[in-house]
This record gives C-alpha cells, sequence and structure tokens, in this order.
C-alpha cells in the first residue's frame, strides 16, 4: 500500500474509528455503576460554577450587541416595538446556545485537554490505575456528565443575562421600563423556543468534554503534547459543535414544527 | 514454587515497543517478604517490567502471575483487585497535581477502605511521617522538591499496607542521609509487615542495603541473579562494572 495511502486514508480512518469507539464507551460507562459522584460535584464546580462569570459577562454584552443591531434593523420598518422579543427569540433559540458552546469550547475543553494530557505524561493516569481505579470512569466519565448537566444551566444564565444586556442597551436610548421590556420580550416567546435550544447544548457539553478527553488521553511527546492536545481540543471541538449544530436545528424542526415558525 | 512462596512469577516474558525489544523472555519468581533489586543500565526494561507486574502493559508473549492469579488472562475488574494488594511508587513519584500531599496519601485509603475521614487524614499523616513529611500534608505537590514528591509517592504506595511494593528508583533525587533513611524504611516494612518487594535502582549502596537478591537485566533479559557479592564476582563484565562503578556507588 503507498504511505500517502496511509496518511491520508488509513490513519484518519482508524482515528475516527477510536474516537466513535471512546464516545460510546463513555455513554455506556456513564450508565454502570458504581457512580463517581464526588469527582462529578467537582468538576461540576470546575466546569460549572467557575464558568458562570464569563458566561454571565459575554451574555450581557451580547445582549448589547444583539439589541443595537435589532434596532438598526427594526427601525427601517417602524418596528421598534417587536425589538425586545426580537432579541429574546434569537437568544433563545440559537444564540445563547452556541455562543456559550463555543465559550465553553474554548474555556473548559481548553483545560480538559491540557490536564489530562499532563496527567498522561507525568503518568498520574498510570498511579489511578495502579491504585484499582477505572482511570476512564474517573477522568473522561465525569467530565462528561458535568458538561452535559453544566450546559443547559450556562445557557439559560446567558439567555437571562442577554435579555438584561438587551434591556440596558434599549433603555439607554428609549428609556424603557425593565418591567415594560420583559412583557414585551415574552410576548411572542414561548416555552418551545427555550426548550430545545437550551437542551441541544447537552450535546455540545457530551462533544465538548469527550473531543477534549480523547484528545488529552491520547496526547504523547510531553509538553509539546500537552500544548497541542489543548488546541486541538478546542479547534475540533468548535468545529465539530457548529457542524451539529446544523444537524440538530434541522432535527429540532422536525420534532419541534412550531419552532421553525 | 507455589503462588503462596513466590506472588510475583513472571514466564517467558516478552515486550516490543515498534521495533524495540524491551523485555526478551524474561522468567522470574520473587519469593514472598523479600526484596528483589533490579539492575541494569537506563533504557534496559526496569521500569517497564514493574509495570508488567502491576498490570500496566501486558506481555507480547509469556504470562504474568500476581497472588497465584494470572494477570494476562484476567478481565480488567479482577484486575483492579489484585492492584488493591499492591503499592507502587513510580520513577516521578507521579502525584496528582490537584491534589495536596495529604490527600495523594489518603486517596487509596479513600477509594478501597471504609474508614472514617478523621481516621483517613490519621493514616495518612502517620504514612508522611514514616517518610519525613509530616509537616507537608497540607502542600501540593508542585510546592515540593523532586526528593520530597519522591517521598510522598512512596507515602502513598504505602497506604494501603499492600502485600507487594514496587519502588522505582527510590533514592533518585534524595540526599545519601535520606536516601539511606528511605532505604531503611524499606527494609523495615519488608520485616514488620513481611511486605515483598520490587525495587528498581541504580544506587548501588542501595541495592546492597535494601536487596535479598539482585537481578541484572541487560538488553531485555535477566543476565544475572544472586547475592551482591555474586553479581560482583559475576563473569559478565558489565555486571562486575556496574557494580563498582561510581554512578553505581
Amino acid at each position: 500500500m503507498p504511505s500517502w495511502v496511509n496518511t491520508f486514508f488509513v490513519l484518519p480512518m482508524a482515528r475516527v474509528g477510536d474516537s466513535i469507539s471512546f464516545a460510546t464507551r463513555a455513554l455506556v460507562a456513564a450508565l454502570r455503576p458504581p457512580f463517581e459522584f464526588k469527582e462529578t460535584a467537582r468538576q461540576l464546580y470546575e466546569i460549572g460554577w467557575l464558568s458562570v462569570p464569563l458566561i454571565a459577562v459575554s451574555g450581557f454584552a451580547v445582549g448589547i450587541v444583539l439589541s443595537m443591531h435589532t434596532r438598526a434593523s427594526l427601525e427601517r420598518f417602524g418596528a421598534e416595538a417587536l425589538i425586545p422579543a426580537a432579541l429574546t427569540l434569537a437568544l433563545v433559540r440559537e444564540t445563547g446556545p452556541l455562543v456559550v458552546g463555543l465559550l465553553v469550547s474554548g474555556r473548559v475543553g481548553a483545560g480538559i485537554g491540557a490536564e489530562l494530557g499532563a496527567m498522561k505524561v507525568t503518568e498520574q493516569i498510570d498511579a489511578l490505575e495502579a491504585s484499582a481505579v477505572d482511570s476512564f470512569k474517573f477522568l473522561v466519565v465525569t467530565r462528561m456528565v458535568a458538561c452535559v448537566v453544566a450546559m443547559p444551566i450556562l445557557t439559560t444564565v446567558m439567555n437571562f443575562t442577554g435579555i438584561l444586556g438587551g434591556w440596558a442597551a434599549e433603555s439607554a436610548v428609549s428609556g424603557l421600563g425593565f418591567f415594560s421590556y420583559i412583557r414585551a420580550a415574552f410576548s411572542i416567546v414561548e416555552f418551545t423556543d427555550y426548550l430545545p435550544g437550551t437542551l441541544k447544548t447537552m450535546v455540545f457539553g457530551f462533544i465538548i468534554a469527550v473531543t477534549a478527553s480523547y484528545l488529552g488521553i491520547n496526547s504523547s511527546h510531553g509538553t509539546q503534547g500537552v500544548g497541542r492536545a489543548a488546541t486541538r481540543s478546542v479547534v475540533l471541538a468548535s468545529v465539530l459543535l457548529i457542524a451539529t449544530n446544523v444537524v440538530l436545528v434541522r432535527l429540532i424542526f422536525f420534532v419541534f414544527p412550531e419552532s421553525a415558525q | 514454587m507455589s503462588p503462596v512462596d513466590q506472588p510475583i512469577q513472571l514466564q517467558h516474558v516478552s515486550k516490543k515497543f515498534g521495533s524495540f525489544r524491551v523485555l526478551d523472555d524474561v522468567s522470574l519468581g520473587v519469593p514472598q517478604g523479600e526484596a528483589t533489586v533490579v539492575l541494569g543500565r537506563s533504557g534496559t526494561g526496569k521500569s517497564v517490567l514493574l509495570k508488567h507486574i502491576v498490570g500496566l502493559l501486558l506481555p507480547d508473549h509469556g504470562r504474568v502471575f500476581v497472588q497465584g492469579q494470572e494477570l494476562t488472562a484476567l478481565p480488567a475488574a479482577k484486575i483492579a483487585s489484585v492492584r488493591r494488594q499492591i503499592g507502587f511508587l513510580f520513577q516521578n513519584a507521579a502525584l496528582f497535581d490537584s491534589m495536596t500531599v495529604g490527600d495523594n496519601v489518603g486517596f487509596p485509603l479513600r477509594r478501597h477502605t471504609q474508614l472514617s475521614e478523621g481516621s483517613v487524614r490519621a493514616r495518612a499523616q502517620d504514612k508522611l511521617a514514616l517518610v519525613g513529611l509530616e509537616r507537608d500534608y497540607n502542600k501540593l505537590p508542585a510546592a515540593l522538591s523532586g526528593g520530597m514528591r519522591k517521598r510522598a509517592g512512596l507515602a502513598r504506595a504505602m497506604a494501603l499496607d499492600p502485600a507487594i511494593l514496587l519502588v522505582d528508583e527510590p533514592s533518585a533525587g534524595l540526599d545519601p542521609i535520606t536516601s539511606e533513611e528511605i532505604d531503611d524504611l524499606l527494609v523495615r516494612v519488608k520485616h514488620e509487615l513481611g511486605t515483598t518487594l520490587v525495587v528498581v535502582t541504580h544506587n548501588i549502596p542501595s541495592a546492597r542495603r535494601i536487596g535479598d537478591a539482585l537481578l541484572f537485566l541487560h538488553e531485555g533479559r535477566v543476565l544475572v541473579r544472586g547475592t551482591a557479592a555474586e553479581l560482583e564476582g559475576s563473569e559478565h563484565s558489565i555486571v562486575r562494572q556496574f557494580m563498582t562503578s561510581e554512578a553505581g556507588g
């Protein structure tokens, strides 16, 4: 077999197969006892709670920017009254979930990739195994569960601060009161707008955790490999997340036809 | 010999990484309650040998028995139960970065015993005191020197009072006095708890102090096995040279 076939087809396909098997193993292991509750709680704190400031501040800023753009567009049609609803709809359906996915991919994906990569090269993963601990469950499954649980909560935080940011921007321009803004915002938006977009971030969480864990655990070549694992975790998780989002949006439209309206 | 007499047995174990053969048809038995010291030049497969005993690596050929159970034929869950009887000090200590020194030592106790939190802390403190780190319980591994990390790793390896203790380079990074203290500790553990020891070292005085038997690994094979005096009089010049070299002493 020519070497280029091996380089460009066989090895990448083997890697894809390996990573799918890794993801499946993570899903199966998450459902099988014993469960690592304590470590999962620690990861929820690291991944979820410590991401809250980043998500809250970013959400507020995104809300302001969305408000400015929405105003600029709707003013042309004399539809300023729709600004709160249009912004909220855009935020809860797509902008919030996707921005949270990308932000967590950057913060948490890089962290998981680097941490597990460093543990690999310093034999800490071997030390876990030598201590009769299932390192896959302890390191990968706990992070995966924490990411899956944290993502919808973080998305809700972003939606909330985004709406606040939108109100702050709108209030500065038109002097609209907070409760009037909220009433206008939720005059059109329904629970079925919020639910699918928020729940799909669980899939984003799964992608981020599994991709970063896979790259971290399979890192090699010392500290250079750790750096590479961190970078690749962010890049690959972000690309997979954006690509998966296309499929998920299509799926949401199929399962919740009212979302497409 | 039976598993009771020899809790560790390797039979015709071979291991290759790529095209490089690290272990080549290695067979050995480690007698119960004795200390076997593995000597050899760097890169001759000493650490790889230890990792086979704890099941972190599986041989390409051959069989590994620990406490009478064939590791090479056991499912993962059963391997874990064998590992609970083994303490392992890694070459670079491999302390968990995210935990304090005390939590590192307490980790196996929390995982594998029903001890109360207070008892875990007390026992971890005792083990740290054995290696002279009783005042470093709350420090993170990053705040320790290389030698201190090594000692903390040894305390963690001894936390469960394992039947078998595998020690990779206990003297590396230690001053001669501390190194001697660690050697004495290992000898004490062997005598008082009946622990079976396998120690990898380059330090010949240390090997003499600890070892009931010394074996010399060369190019993946056990070149010679015997007492320190027997190795000094070995027919292999590399063994004689190693035993009398300054690096070794």
